[in-house]
């Protein structure tokens, strides 16, 4: 008698959740691969042959995995630090490195072009010296590394803090070295936690539009991105490359939250 | 132990391999006859100039055989795109909406002061005007700019602050209502007050403006360069849409550049100046009247004169010039500001 009410209220809320799925995001993804499709198969594929295209999505994929790999270091080391060591300031710290979720991307994109713009701080200098980074692809490599910055640490910092440091202790007064405690005994652990991290900040990497927009110069063919390029050709009225693109993109990103759960799933597998 | 050491210089050697990298794609290297030129323009020329960049290399073969020249232009609002050019993307020509946006440049030493005296027509190699697009049959029969303010009339028209185009739209009305008898400067702020009312959204740029109008189907009048509203009308939905020319309208002229600090860094002076002139060659002309801009080379007006409607027109000089009215309208706390807020 008493659990009645809540089984009831607990399928509405299932069903509710299925609806705001549905609603929000498989239709939307539907509608893109319809617009994507309205012309057949081959003609979306005819659009991704265009060089423009070809360099968007080598560029995307290029600055995805450069930042995916630079973060992943970044990631490890900072989470070790703040969890594996005390001192002074690292709630500051913490708060340093959570900064790019809060902060508008677009902000993301003026702070380097105010540091390396021609109006800027280093820009004159360093263009001066044959060196461009806003405008050319160190800028859209730095953008991106902004945005997804906490995702490595923020994913690893609760497993490493729930590890405690008993194990890396153990290992060093065993007579392991720093690496081989790492990669050994610390990063094993976490696994799960930095795969997903890194899952992520690949999935943030690639989609990232506003930061990018901002020190890109929207260059076709030399400094568009995928979300960019996209823009371009929506805006151009080139509608079903648009959507063939937009398509792609959400392809790789779908691809990536599978791998993601696939690992998540075969890792509780492993520790259950 | 060796299977530690190696990870390491796997770990070490990627992050350097990064840094190579990140430090390696800034470095660009010009070989001679291998040409990359950028054109910075602005939102409606992107046909234009995809067809432009596809004819350029033919035209400066004749002289310059064996040469290998790609031309990339990239487009957005065209205040935005000045903005990107004195912030360092390399641009070696700047193709924008309003000559406003090329003189900052100047100011800030990207190219001579003098700038406009270099080419022909004041460095306008086509011009444009601006006009209405309206849905098919005129259901609201819209004719004139008082049209624009009846009841239940809406207007799409994008933001004059980061817009070229807007910027000519909002003259055009301002220009239209000066010249009304007893017209002033205070009854034109009272009709352009009224017509921002009927603005629902503002866009930040003219194609912005163009697809709320004709992909989302918002409002009941775009105002619009002609060639925009050409292209909707002609290309996008010839059963969807008809274009109305007001009696009187302002003469739209967006000038070209070569940007001198940017082509000296790059070696490109000798192919950069040829490009624009071949803007201003009967090719270059027609390409430009295929996309529904008004051609300046008489020969080439005389050929194209069906495709476009005659108007009456004043210029932005007879309304004060471009560094006047930037500062009396579209500073901040000026009258544009003065007539959105309230």
């Amino acid at each position: 008698m008493n659990d009645q009410p809540s089984k009831t209220i607990s399928i509405l809320l299932t069903l509710l959740s299925y609806g705001a799925v549905v609603l929000l995001i498989v239709l939307p993804v539907v509608l893109i691969l319809h617009e994507a499709l309205r012309q057949g198969v081959h003609a979306a594929l005819e659009t991704l042959k265009d060089p423009e295209a070809r360099s968007a999505i080598r560029l995307t994929v290029y600055v995805t995995a450069l930042v995916t790999v630079i973060n992943t270091a970044g990631g490890i080391a900072a989470a070790w630090t703040l969890t594996k060591y005390d001192f002074r300031g690292s709630r500051f710290l913490v708060s340093l490195i959570e900064l790019p979720i809060s902060v508008s991307p677009v902000i993301a994109g003026l702070i380097w072009l105010l540091l390396f713009g021609r109006q800027g701080w280093w820009g004159t200098w360093l263009a001066h010296h044959g060196v461009h980074i806003a405008f050319a692809v160190p800028g859209i490599v730095l953008a991106t590394l902004f945005v997804t910055f906490p995702y490595v640490t923020r994913t690893l910092m609760p497993y490493m803090e729930q590890q405690g440091r008993a194990t890396e202790e153990a290992a060093f007064l065993l007579g392991a070295g720093f690496w081989r405690t790492l990669i050994r005994v610390t990063l094993p652990d976490a696994g799960w936690a930095l795969l997903s991290g890194i899952l992520l900040t690949t999935a943030r990497a690639m989609g990232e539009f506003g930061a990018v927009a901002v020190i890109s110069g929207h260059i076709p063919g030399v400094t568009e991105t995928m979300p960019l390029h996209i823009e371009t050709l929506y805006n151009g009225y080139q509608s079903v490359a648009a959507f063939a693109m937009a398509a792609l993109l959400v392809l790789f990103a779908m691809t990536t939250v599978l791998i993601r759960m696939f690992l998540e799933r075969s890792f509780r597998k492993q520790h259950l | 132990m060796k299977n530690v050491s190696s990870r390491r210089y796997v770990l070490k050697g990627t992050l350097v391999l990064g840094a190579a990298l990140i430090a390696g794609s800034g470095l660009s290297s010009a070989r001679a006859a291998d040409y990359r030129l950028l054109n910075v323009s602005y939102d409606p020329t992107r046909e234009l100039y995809g067809d432009i960049n596809r004819a350029f290399p033919a035209f400066w073969s004749k002289t310059h055989a064996g040469d290998s020249i790609v031309v990339t232009s990239s487009h957005g609002g065209s205040g935005a795109q000045a903005r990107s050019v004195l912030e360092g993307a390399p641009a070696d020509i700047v193709t924008l909406g309003l000559a406003y946006d090329i003189d900052i440049l100047a100011q800030n030493g990207l190219l001579a002061a003098n700038w406009q005296t270099r080419l022909p027509h004041n460095s306008t190699p086509y011009t444009s005007t601006i006009v209405f697009l309206v849905r098919k049959g005129n259901p609201k029969s819209i004719h004139d700019w008082p049209d624009l303010i009846r009841d239940g009339v809406q207007v799409v028209t994008p933001n004059p602050k980061t817009s070229g185009g807007a910027r000519w739209n909002y003259l055009a009305a301002w220009g239209w209502a000066l010249r009304q008898p007893g017209g002033s400067e205070q009854s034109a702020t009272a009709y352009l007050k009224a017509l921002f009312a009927h603005v629902p959204v503002l866009d930040t740029g003219a194609r912005g403006a163009t697809n709320s109008f004709v992909q989302r189907g918002l409002g009941d009048v775009l105002i619009a360069w002609e060639d925009e509203a050409l292209l909707a009308s002609r290309d996008l939905g010839p059963d969807k849409f008809d274009i109305v020319v007001p009696p009187l309208t302002i003469l739209a002229e967006p000038p070209v550049a070569t940007v001198d600090r940017n082509i000296q860094e790059h070696g490109t002076e000798a192919i950069s100046r040829a490009y624009l002139e071949f803007l201003f060659s009967p090719e270059g002309q027609r390409i430009g009247a295929k996309h529904y801009f008004r051609p300046v080379d008489p020969t080439i007006q005389a050929e194209t004169a069906s495709v476009f409607p005659k108007t009456t027109t004043f210029d932005v000089a007879s309304l004060g010039g471009w560094t006047r009215l930037q500062k009396a309208h579209f500073s901040d706390g000026g009258i544009f500001d003065q007539i959105y807020s309230h």
